[in-house]
């Protein structure tokens, strides 16, 4: 499987979307008796066919372990597992396939940045500037790092509509700030940050940049080189690809000075009881055995995608933001949060008189999912003074249908709740 | 399949949008606050014991979603009048009916029958007990609980 450079895009223009669904084997279930229309895609998205296939063929064929055996199985799954590496070095535009570390996730590649960057940098009084719209993963990891080395975590502000203030942002940036972590796209109000200006920012100042990419890489072409950024997270899950996988790139000179995040297996050159040294990156950040088909697995989806087309993902999720946006503001008492200027990917919303508990609810008695809750963005909700919101969040293979569907259950709910 | 009208009846949209016994509490006896972190509810809720150990009045604060804001406002109903031990007794009768367990001892519920369709959303149980977790929260002297 090479990864295919054609983009369904540039010939075609729209998204076959009738014929990409028939990809995904879970779209076609009925829940409760009725149709699924799964618009939860920011918690999580599902697989292709590819990726299930991709999975099954290397537990069934080709799996052994890797890095280790100098049998033909061994072989074959360092090659696909290396071969998967490869592919996610392409999909981020990386410079070098040594930059790209295996992790669980976006949480463990943020937690491995702070406690490894960040346990041997930080020192009391310096800062690590994240922005209020930050999903925790992307602010626990630095406070517990601030905790243990006396750094500071500071908080640039957003405006009412969800837009970063980024002259705030640029305000508290200074002398201390060694590292600044953001959002390319909020999980919460759907906002797409100005991250190459936020990393300009940074490294005006001499920190460092960080990008959560767990909703961005999904949803847009990523190109690390182009941000300018020193790493980048996202997840496997959230890009069709399976759980417990996710990627951590770093510029090649941080990785090679930065301390081991775990010790194990495959992450050592030699040990002995006096000490042991490591071996160079990425194998230094993978100690123990690896999801070895989840990387392959994430082979497969980025395959996929880059098959469909990035831009021609992005374009057609444009099209169903902008439709969902007329078609909400037709529900009365719904109140959309997050109107930022520059959007992808989702809504958020919330009725002032209905919890997003109660709509949630109802709506999966429509077959319809969605997530009710604070997305693990507490500080957002605070923000905006609301418990939860409710958040329809989109996918390549949703339709205009999907919405329609949406809206029809929330005026099922209205009526439900006699407003 | 379970029924929406299971879950949302009349009586509990009645109680949603006119929560009885609602605001503070002056000279309470006993309070305490209930969180729910999943959904960002929370809840406070007052006690006032007499001298013979009997609920004289009971009262709840807070915001949610229909089902706990519903359950706070019936259990502020039921319990009235009773002693602790019987508003005990009653949270492990609501408790055991909400979980689909069998009770352990024969409990009167009364109109707290009207959330037994909770059983059927798992996702729900959290918002239909949170009153009641803080309630025991309450006797107990605990001044704050979490649902999870
Ligand atoms: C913006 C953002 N960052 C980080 C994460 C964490 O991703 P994961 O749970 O896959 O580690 C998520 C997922 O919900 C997210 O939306």
């Amino acid at each position: 499987m090479s990864a295919p450079e054609r983009s369904v895009a540039a010939t075609v223009g729209a998204l076959d979307v009738e014929r990409l669904r028939r990809d995904f084997p879970a779209l076609a279930q009925e829940v409760r008796g009725r149709p699924l229309v799964y618009l939860d895609n920011a918690a999580t998205a599902h697989k292709p066919r590819a990726v299930l296939e991709a999975v099954q063929h290397y537990y069934a064929r080709e799996y052994s372990n890797v890095h280790r055996g100098v049998h033909w199985l061994s072989e074959r799954a360092t090659e696909a597992y290396e071969g998967a590496r490869e592919k996610v070095r392409a999909f981020l535009n990386a410079p070098d396939r040594r930059e790209i570390v295996f992790v669980r996730g976006t949480t463990e590649a943020i937690n491995l940045v702070a406690a490894s960057w960040g346990g041997a940098n930080l020192r009391p009084g310096d800062e690590v500037l994240v922005t209020e719209m930050e999903h925790h993963s992307n602010i626990v990891p630095w406070q517990l790092v601030c905790e243990r080395t006396g750094a500071v975590l500071r908080v640039a502000p957003i405006d009412d509509d969800g837009n970063l203030l980024v002259e705030e942002f640029e305000r508290l940036c200074g002398e201390r700030t060694r590292i600044v972590a953001v959002t390319q796209l909020s999980n919460a109000l759907g906002t797409i940050n100005p991250v190459r200006r936020l990393v300009e920012i940074a490294h005006a100042h001499g920190a460092l940049a960080l990008v959560d990419g767990a909703q961005a890489a999904p949803h847009m072409p990523v190109d690390v080189q182009a941000l300018g950024c020193d790493f980048y997270a996202f997840s496997g899950h959230k890009l069709y690809g399976p759980t417990g996988i996710g990627v951590l790139w770093a510029r090649r000179e941080l990785l090679e000075a930065m301390p081991p995040y775990q010790g194990g297996g495959e992450m050592i050159r030699q040990v002995t009881f006096e000490g042991s040294t490591w071996a160079p990156p990425p194998a230094k950040f993978e100690a123990g055995t690896p999801h070895i088909v989840g990387a392959i697995g994430l082979g497969a989806a980025i395959d996929y995608v880059r098959g469909v087309g990035l831009e021609a993902i992005a374009r057609h999720e444009r099209e169903l933001l902008a439709y969902a946006d007329e078609a909400l503001a037709e529900v009365p008492g719904l109140r959309l949060i997050g109107r930022a200027r520059e959007r992808a990917g989702l809504v958020s919303f919330v009725f002032d008189d209905i919890h997003p508990h109660d709509v949630g609810t109802i709506l999966d008695h429509e077959g319809v999912a969605v997530r009710a809750g604070h997305h693990c963005a507490m500080p957002v909700m605070q923000r905006y003074g609301v418990p939860a919101t409710a958040r329809a969040s989109f996918a390549l293979y949703n339709t205009r249908e999907d919405i329609d569907a949406l809206v029809a259950a929330l005026h099922r709910v209205r009526s439900m709740f006699g407003r | 399949m379970s029924d929406l009208r299971d879950l949302y009846q009349e009586v509990i949209f009645d109680h949603n949008r006119n929560p009885r016994n609602f605001g503070r509490l002056e000279g309470a006896t006993h309070r305490a606050e209930g969180f729910n972190p999943l959904c960002g509810d929370q809840l406070t809720l007052y006690l006032k014991v007499g001298e013979d150990g009997r609920i004289e009045d009971v009262a709840f604060e807070g915001k949610g979603c229909a089902i706990s804001t519903a359950s706070a406002s019936l259990l502020t109903e039921s319990v009235r009048g009773r002693t602790l031990e019987e508003a005990e007794r009653l949270f492990r009768g609501f408790h055991a009916m909400i979980m689909d367990e069998p009770a352990g001892e024969p409990v009167e519920l009364g109109k707290l029958e009207v959330l037994a369709g909770v059983k059927e959303f798992p996702a729900r149980v959290k918002c239909a007990t949170l009153a009641w977790h803080t309630l025991h929260a309450a006797i107990e002297g605990q001044e704050q609980v979490s649902t999870e």
